[in-house]
């Protein structure tokens, strides 16, 4: 049993050689990244010691970018190439966009998502959003010393899937392996449940710059459970940024304002948002390039009057999390509070009143999300011991689906279904000799497709022409750990296939992420040769690993003859990985993959096996 | 049925299978774990409904419950639905959604229990078919239910 113990899967072969791998909260208005050092979840601050790094990215003329404070300093100065809260615009596109008539820039709509036009060119949101985690990505390489094997990167639980890949391709477009892209409420479940060792049903209500999650939770023995999740990803801070903004305009009855005023008197009206959560009043003063002066007091009560509908928006979503969970809200035992939005009184009051419990603070409601994509990334990288790491059972938080006849939605995958799933659906022709049938992929919980957000949509091809309704089409779904869909359409007397991984409407093709990378500065310096190299060796290196532990713990369920055919693949490629050619090690890569594709499956069924001895199947 | 040990069977599972446990391992292993852990996902699914488990069970023992086909009800039944549904066009506020939720998980209740005397201790298939449709109407209407809340949200 000790034998077994050590040889897991989950760990690493050389236990003291940790791989490097951090946790990335990508936050609206600001980004963190933390790592488990000596068994402790940290965030590692900048050069200057500053944990936050503002989400703020300003592009210059002569290519030069500037993030974080740099570019917060210049924002007033220079609204149109200083991009804040990029995230609101990941996987949307300009009509999506809350507040789009606000915002100072120059958008382009593009198809699918929109654009950004900047002195830099034009700048879809995920390069925005790439430029953030590089800066991360190089603070986290300096910081602990070496390359970095992986990242965890969060999203909002209420991200729907454009939204998802958009994060997942800015995560690779800046050079990161994406372990995973974990929920925030998630992220903060495991930072708090394993602080507090917390058994039992808890909610986590994530109020952030741009995006609003409320996630119910089961956890008990070093399992998260989530149980349902809900949200809104177009509600935060920044909309109680908007009302003071409007508030003063209208108060103050200033002309419609140029860019630069506009956000002169957006970052007033957040810093008097700030003050109020320990002050009776706040003032906005602001001097504008009209000559026009800004000069108001705003007090706790009128900020609560003009804000109060914003509140009541969050306990919509509360109420139906709690419904899909089929649970009360005094069955539930801890509200944790996550992001600074949070530090509101009227939240904290309203949150309070609704559970009739006071909410959990005692973790930092900034740092929380970071700290548990860290605990995580450090399970996914192998570096924790079988027994001593945890489970994570996420859902999908929006159901998925497929148009029907008549615009109407057929929904194939429920909301809160737990990932990864899959499921199936068989439709059939409804016209004499059809020899198409065109599939579109949507998400969402209304009826109509009009209302829903549409995925993709593509087309299978080449039905043999049969009688109306005698064809028998499969459509597949599969969902994966990420959250991420991809879709396959089979007819099933003929064998005809079609398949998406669902991109094509929102998101970027692999092509343009090529390209991008291709284009973008810091990569044009480096040799794309070495850096594939690189990558291959990295694969390849890791594959050898995984085979070596998963020999050394199930030879037995291999023939002679299988072991052998494998441990020639893996040492063609191991004599590779010391040669130049990336494109002869992918190969090997590929040729050891398939070799141990049997083997693989096999130890999940011993795995199963082990699970499942001296179980019966219970009756009803 | 023991709810407990099912979700204790689970997470044990998944404990083994998950994509979690293989986040690094080879593209052999990453595509089993994902499909393992697809299909123990899909069977706790199953199993902890119980519509879907009696469903199931029943299947096991080659009787096809019919959801579409066979719609036949005894009258009294008909009548008792039918004025749920009344109630719940009625229903005015969150309150009175909350007591139909109540009336309607004790009638599941005791239908649960029907079943189960049906399926295991009386061995009789055919009639544990019947009350398995009679529970799908009421599992119907706790989804109507649930989207009165949502409109009233």
């Amino acid at each position: 049993m000790a034998l077994l113990q050590i040889s897991e899967p989950g760990q690493s072969p050389e236990p003291h050689q940790a791989r490097l791998a951090v946790g990335i909260d990508l936050g609206t208005t600001n980004s963190l990244v933390a790592a488990v050092r000596s068994g402790i979840p940290v965030v590692l601050p900048d050069a200057q010691g500053r944990p936050l790094l503002p989400s703020i990215v300003r592009y210059h003329a002569d290519g030069r970018v500037d993030v974080g404070y740099a570019a917060q300093a210049k924002q007033s100065d220079d609204p149109k190439n200083t991009i804040v809260s990029v995230k609101r615009f990941m996987g949307r596109g300009v009509k999506d966009a809350a507040h789009a008539e606000n915002a100072p820039y120059d958008f382009v709509d593009a198809p699918g998502m929109l654009q950004l036009r900047t002195v830099a060119g034009v700048k879809s949101p995920v390069e925005v959003s790439a430029e953030i985690l590089k800066v991360l990505r190089q603070r986290a390489e300096l910081s602990l010393q070496g390359n970095l094997y992986g990242a965890v990167v969060t999203v909002p639980a209420y991200f729907d899937d454009a939204q998802r890949q958009a994060t997942k391709d800015a995560g690779r477009l800046a050079g990161l392996n994406v372990l995973r892209l974990l929920n925030e409420p998630t992220a903060a479940a495991i930072a708090y449940g394993l602080e507090n060792a917390a058994e039992g049903i808890y909610a986590v209500y994530d109020l952030g710059g741009g995006t609003f999650d409320i996630s119910i939770l089961k956890l008990s023995k070093g399992v998260f459970e989530v149980v349902s999740t809900s949200g809104d990803s177009m509600l935060g801070g920044d909309d109680f940024d908007q009302r003071v903004f409007c508030w003063a305009v209208e108060q103050a009855k200033l002309p419609p304002l140029e860019a630069r005023d506009m956000r002169r008197l957006l970052v007033k009206a957040r810093e008097a948002k700030e003050h109020l959560t320990l002050h009776g009043e706040a003032p906005i003063t602001a001097r504008l390039s009209t000559g026009d002066v800004v000069d108001l007091v705003l007090s706790t009560e009128d900020f609560c009057n003009i804000t109060q509908t914003l509140v009541q928006k969050t306990l919509n979503p509360v109420r139906k999390a709690l419904r899909d969970a089929g649970l009360r809200a005094e069955e539930v035992k801890g509200v944790v509070m996550v992001g600074g939005a949070t530090r509101m009184p009227q939240i904290q009051r309203a949150v309070g009143e609704f559970f009739r419990r006071d909410p959990l603070n005692n973790l930092d409601p900034d740092r929380v999300v970071a700290l548990g994509a860290a605990m995580q990334a450090n399970v996914l990288a192998g570096n924790k011991p079988q027994g001593e790491d945890w489970l994570l059972l996420d859902v999908i938080p929006l159901s998925l689906g497929l148009e029907t006849m008549g615009g109407l939605t057929e929904k194939i995958i429920p909301r809160n279904t737990t990932i990864p799933a899959a499921r199936a659906q068989e439709f059939t022709t409804f016209k004499d000799g059809q020899t198409g049938m065109s599939i579109h992929v949507v998400q969402g919980e209304r009826e109509l497709v009009s209302d829903c957000r549409s995925l993709a949509r593509f087309e299978l091809k080449g039905i043999p022409p049969m009688a109306a309704g005698a064809a028998r089409i499969r459509v597949a779904f599969q969902v994966d750990a990420d959250g991420l869909l991809s879709v396959t359409a089979t007819e099933k007397t003929t064998g005809v296939e079609a398949s998406v991984a669902v991109k094509p409407s929102y998101g970027l093709g692999d092509a343009d992420i090529e390209r991008m990378l291709r284009d973008s500065v810091d990569h044009a310096k480096e040799d794309v040769h070495a850096r594939a190299l690189a990558e291959q060796r990295v694969d390849g290196q890791r594959l050898i690993e995984a085979t070596r532990a998963a020999l050394a713990a199930d030879e037995k369920l291999l023939t002679v003859e299988e072991k052998t055919e494998i441990q020639t693949a893996m040492l063609e490629l191991e004599n590779l990985l010391s040669g130049k050619d990336h494109r002869k090690i992918k190969k090997a890569v590929e040729a050891l993959n398939r070799a141990t594709e049997e083997f693989a499956a096999r130890r999940m069924d011993e795995g199963i096996r082990r699970a499942l001895a001296g179980r019966k199947i219970g009756s009803l | 049925m023991d709810t407990e040990a099912l979700e204790r069977s689970y997470r044990e599972i998944q404990s083994h299978v998950h994509p979690d446990r293989f986040a690094h391992a080879g593209d052999a292993e990453r595509r089993a774990s994902l499909q393992w852990t697809t299909r123990v996902n899909e069977a706790f699914r199953v199993l902890k409904n119980p519509v879907s488990r009696a469903k199931h069970l029943l299947e096991l023992h080659g009787v096809d419950v019919a959801f579409e086909t066979n719609t036949a009800m005894p009258p009294e039944f008909l009548m008792q639905q039918m004025e749920l549904r009344e109630a719940l066009d009625d229903a005015k506020d969150a309150a009175q959604l909350d007591d139909l939720r109540t009336q309607l998980a004790a009638a599941r209740f005791s239908l649960e229990k029907e079943i189960g005397q049906a399926l295991d201790v009386s061995k009789d298939y055919g009639s544990a078919a019947g009350l398995v449709r009679k529970l799908q109407f009421l599992h119907r209407l706790d989804e109507e239910i649930d989207a009165a809340y949502e409109a009233m949200d």
